[in-house]
């Protein structure tokens, strides 16, 4: 051991501030716990395939997801059934291990490019949503009064509405796209995080830690940043994490109507509308990017779950 | 009691203001949507002006929204751009359909997941319990259009010619037809408001067919329904059944339960006659807010089963950029699902004592 890590380790036993050590610890706890849930572990692999596939879709996918393949392979037909050459598959038919669409692109390719847009559409949307929500249930939650009646009560305008139907009178607004419905996505999810948020501000407000805080001559920024944040944060991710499997759902069901992602892009959502009419005669074209669809929903779900229960002590029972 | 409904009543105002200055703000406001959707978008800005001059939105914001109101107020929704019949007209000829759907899928849900729940929490950690809460877990991962493609191909296509097989579009079979209570009951006569509630209920077919007690028609209605209530009906009865499951869970590990216990009843009457009463409480609540969702769905159950109600409008007037349509319907949806969730409201006064007391 160097005379200067010693030399650190007493500074952090010398500082009754040091905080910063503990909290991490908390941080590993709060990890080893999720990794207790069964949940959270399925969810995580789940995401972390996800992941994997978004990241190196380009090395994955056998084919540009956009290449007509007419005219650049022999023998290819459109909206032909998966053809695995392992499989069975005759070796004069060239191979798609789920099929081509009727585009007679590689489906295989544009559902694994799809992973890449489902996963920036999650994170994003909900990344909005939780930006602004934060923010109103902070200042709504911190400053009280008529500003807190007022915030929430618009925060209440906004739940009345079903919210797959007011984001599709959001979009016919804006105008048809994957932004314009994320935007939508996003505002429809604003008064859930307003509300998270809001709720633990409260709950902290009124603690003797946050008086003490006080008394010892913490000012509003720090007793905001370092007492009140921090506290918020479980319920959010929570909130955050279960939000990112609806938001994957909505702006799917938002591009599933033609208000979303627009062809050609795979999204799988829009691809799943582009052949629904095909339903009979090429089920695998719905089959492939609906299951997509799900696993990567289920993945949010399981770890969102998972993280509450890890979180809630009430449930380890 | 009568001082908690007020209150619940007038609370309810300022957020249906809102609902209509957003639902407004969104019809009038937002630049162009109007013109572009009807003159294409090539318009030039001076077609959009005398598109804007004609329609009345060039006047100032406030009287626009005043004069939207008193049209509001007389019924007066607007009207299609591409077709100039009334959203109210539309509404009245396609809510039929929408409600038959969505009770049979929120009967589904209901029966389905308190049932569930119940057996669930009853046998905790046996293997049912681990199959349902893993289904449940599935079921709210699963998008309705993707659940109902493919229901749709395994009933229609791969059960063809079974007897498990089920329609996948559409009302009724061809060469079914219903015949209006109008007829039936010869009050054809009849004119205004009770004929076209008479004709609203008519549209309900399989109302209609049982109170004509037309067997044949009821059970062709109900055949065409079974796919679309199941599909519509899975993600609030995923919900509904993980709800009833910790409700109950919660209410079993109390005093007042381990009481009951120690007098000795036996287990199914703890849960039957002191556990569920206590348990079914936050299950009410979770009901009423799924109608919400169940009505967002119905956008896309409709749209894939090819079945004339408000959400098939919807998304028809989606593809034809008709979106006055679409947003007359939005603002009924939310007004219809805001007094839905006050009549909720005001029935845990009832319910609970708790409530109508604090």
């Amino acid at each position: 051991m160097t005379s200067q890590t010693v030399r650190a380790n007493e500074a952090i036993v010398a500082d009754p501030l040091a905080t910063t050590r503990r909290a991490s610890g908390i941080w590993r706890d709060t990890f080893r716990n999720i990794l207790r849930q069964r949940n959270a572990v399925v969810g995580l692999i789940l995401l972390g395939f996800l992941l994997f596939t978004a990241i190196f879709a380009d090395v994955i996918a056998t084919y540009p997801p956009d290449q007509v393949l007419i005219g650049v392979e022999e023998g290819v037909k459109k909206s032909s059934p998966p053809c695995i050459h392992l499989f069975g598959c005759p070796e004069s038919q060239p191979q798609h291990i789920m099929g081509t669409d009727s585009n007679v692109r590689d489906e295989f390719s544009r559902v694994v490019h799809g992973a890449r847009v489902s996963l920036f559409v999650g994170f994003v949307t909900v990344g909005v949503a939780i930006l602004i929500g934060a923010f109103v249930g902070l200042v709504a939650g911190f400053v009280g009064g008529w500003t807190d009646n007022l915030l929430m009560r618009l925060m209440d305008i906004l739940l009345v509405f079903p919210a797959l139907l007011l984001a599709i009178a959001i979009v016919t607004a804006l105008g048809a796209s994957l932004v314009n419905a994320q935007l939508a996505i996003a505002m429809v999810a604003i008064p859930i995080y307003a509300r998270v948020m809001r709720a633990s501000v409260l709950s902290v407000r009124e603690s003797d830690y946050l008086t003490a805080s006080k008394a010892l001559g913490e000012g509003p920024r720090g007793l905001l940043f370092r007492r009140i944040l921090p506290n918020a944060m479980t319920p959010l991710i929570v909130a955050g994490t279960l939000g990112i499997a609806g938001a994957v759902l909505d702006v799917a069901a938002l591009s599933f109507l033609g208000l979303g992602a627009q062809p050609p892009l795979a999204e799988w959502g829009s691809m799943i509308a582009l052949e629904s009419g095909r339903l009979f005669t090429a089920p695998h074209l719905i089959f492939f990017p609906g299951l997509a669809l799900v696993l990567t929903v289920f993945g949010f779900n399981l770890l969102g779950d998972g993280i509450r229960d890890a979180l809630d002590p009430r449930l380890n029972r | 009691m009568a001082t908690y409904i007020l209150r619940r009543i007038l609370l309810t105002i300022p957020v249906l203001l809102g609902i209509l200055v957003l639902v407004f703000f969104l019809n009038r406001v937002l630049p162009g949507s109007q013109c572009y959707a009807l003159l294409g978008e090539h318009a030039t800005p001076a077609q959009c002006a005398a598109f804007d001059h004609a329609q009345g939105f060039d006047r100032p914001i406030p009287v626009q929204f005043v004069d939207y109101l008193g049209k509001l107020a007389q019924g007066d929704l607007g009207s299609s751009i591409k077709n100039s019949t009334p959203v109210t007209t539309l509404l009245i000829q396609r809510l039929p359909m929408t409600i038959e759907l969505t009770f049979y899928a929120l009967f589904f849900a209901t029966i389905g997941g308190v049932i569930l729940g119940i057996i669930s929490a009853y046998r905790r950690n046996s293997a049912v319990d681990v199959v349902t809460v893993a289904g449940a877990n599935i079921g709210v991962s699963i998008p309705i259009f993707v659940l109902g493609l493919l229901l749709a191909y395994i009933f229609a296509v791969q059960l063809k010619g079974t007897p498990f097989a089920l329609p996948p579009s559409g009302r009724l079979s061809p060469g079914i037809t219903v015949i209006p209570l109008a007829t039936r009951w010869g009050l054809e006569a009849m004119q205004g408001p009770p004929r076209a509630i008479l004709d609203f209920f008519s549209n309900i077919y399989t109302f209609n067919a049982l109170v004509t007690l037309q067997w044949a028609v009821f059970w062709d209605a109900v055949r065409h329904l079974i796919l679309p209530a199941i599909v519509l009906g899975t993600i609030p009865l995923a919900i509904i059944t993980r709800i009833t499951r910790s409700s109950l869970l919660d209410v079993l590990g109390l005093d007042y339960i381990r009481t009951a216990r120690a007098k000795g009843l036996d287990d199914s009457s703890v849960v039957r006659r002191h556990g569920l009463p206590n348990a079914l409480l936050p299950v009410v609540t979770i009901i009423g807010l799924q109608l919400g969702s169940l009505l967002g769905g119905a956008v896309l159950t409709e749209t894939i089963f090819n079945l004339a109600g408000v959400g098939r409008a919807v998304s028809e007037a989606i593809a034809a950029r008709d979106y006055s349509v679409v947003q007359g319907f939005v603002l009924v949806i939310a007004i219809g699902y805001l007094i839905l969730n006050l009549l909720v409201d005001i029935s845990y006064a009832f319910l609970d004592p708790r409530v109508r007391l604090s």
